[in-house]
């Protein structure tokens, strides 16, 4: 078998690599349950995801041979875990300022923007226009 | 660059030669991996979403999973990712029967996955921790504990899915290797079957966390 074969010829990785980094994942894990029964607050949910994140580089560098091959790859996985960043932290945005927006703190968006106002008080008195965004020619 | 031997019968027709082939094997399954994380994504956010609004039920239900269970099969699946990688390095290797022994023992470790996975649901059937309106367990704090187990039941049971898929092809990988359709020229079914279940045990990394020992 002609190793020197160029890129045709796979990246074979040591035995020891393979071992090493399924050892180095174990640990890991017993590293995280450990850490788990001690309390540290808010910081569980960052430490468990920090060790979390350092496992799935470990499984997706070595094992998915994305350290070695072709870049393209790699970046069709960051791009996934981008969009589904993207998607997760503006869901949150949403979700958790849900309350915010309730009647007493929206008080002062009321009174800056003139919308409201003309919602509120339509010059032209129709029954069903009350919901609606007055016409603005008079 | 140019060392095709004639035709090898593993290429196909409308690539022009093996690496041709076996690149666009892989990119074809990285698109796909990239919509398995889009897919699991919809549930990690609807985990999160419903982990910020009900804290004390996510801390108070999570107490009643098996820890020690969820760590076992953190393990098994991280080993058999080790021998899933060991399978292909054999086969790069030409090392037939040493591919074999790997990918039974790949099959085996996830079928020890699913075991441990049956013995922790049927507990948690037996006692109501059951999603929605199947709930009767009365032991948990809070309004609305089923949501935790809605969550828990569905993304574990879509990763246990994909363990089941996974454990198919491996089983179809093990007949094939027998049949000796697979050499060091060609392997891209094994390989592309290690990328799938790399992705599983990579879910499974945010998962065991996520519900286990955080809640």
């Amino acid at each position: 078998m002609n190793k020197e074969a160029t890129h045709t010829v796979p990246h074979i990785l040591p035995m020891k690599l393979y071992l090493g980094v399924g050892a180095a994942l174990i640990v890991l894990t017993a590293i995280t349950v450990t850490v788990s029964f001690f309390n540290f607050g808010p910081y569980n949910l960052v430490v468990a995801m920090l060790v979390a994140a350092t496992k799935a580089s470990l499984v997706a560098l070595f094992f998915m041979h994305l350290k070695y091959d072709n870049k393209i790859y790699l970046v069709i996985f960051l791009t996934s875990v981008v969009f589904l960043a993207v998607f997760i932290v503006l869901t949150m945005f949403d979700t958790l300022r849900r309350d915010d927006i309730d009647e007493l703190k929206a008080e002062p968006i009321r009174r800056e923007a003139i919308i409201y106002d003309s919602v509120q008080a339509p010059k032209h008195d129709t029954a069903d226009s009350t919901f609606k965004v007055p016409d603005t020619t008079e | 660059m140019d060392q095709t031997v004639g035709h090898p019968e593993f290429l196909q027709h409308h690539f022009s030669d093996v690496e041709q082939q076996r690149e666009s094997a892989k990119l074809g399954m990285w698109i796909f991996l990239l919509t398995e994380v889009l897919l699991f994504g919809g549930l990690f956010c609807a985990y999160s979403i419903y982990r910020s609004w009900n804290p004390e039920i996510f801390h108070n239900a999570h107490r009643f999973l098996d820890v020690y269970l969820g760590t076992l099969n953190t393990v098994v699946l991280i080993v058999s990712s080790v021998t899933m990688a060991l399978a292909i390095r054999s086969m790069q290797l030409d090392r037939k029967k040493q591919t074999l022994i790997f990918l039974i023992v790949t099959l085996a470790l996830a079928a020890a996955f699913l075991v441990v996975k049956y013995f922790e649901y049927s507990h948690k059937f037996h006692l109501g921790q059951l999603p929605g309106k199947f709930y009767t367990f009365t032991g948990i704090e809070g309004t609305n504990p089923h949501i935790f187990f809605s969550v828990y039941f569905l993304m574990t049971g879509l990763h246990g899915i994909h363990v089941i898929g996974g454990m198919a092809v491996i089983t179809w990988l093990i007949f094939k290797t027998r049949g000796r359709t697979f050499s060091s020229q060609y392997y891209t079914p094994i390989e592309m079957t290690g990328l799938y279940w790399h992705l599983v045990d990579l879910i499974w990394i945010f998962l065991f966390p996520l519900f286990y020992l955080v809640g």
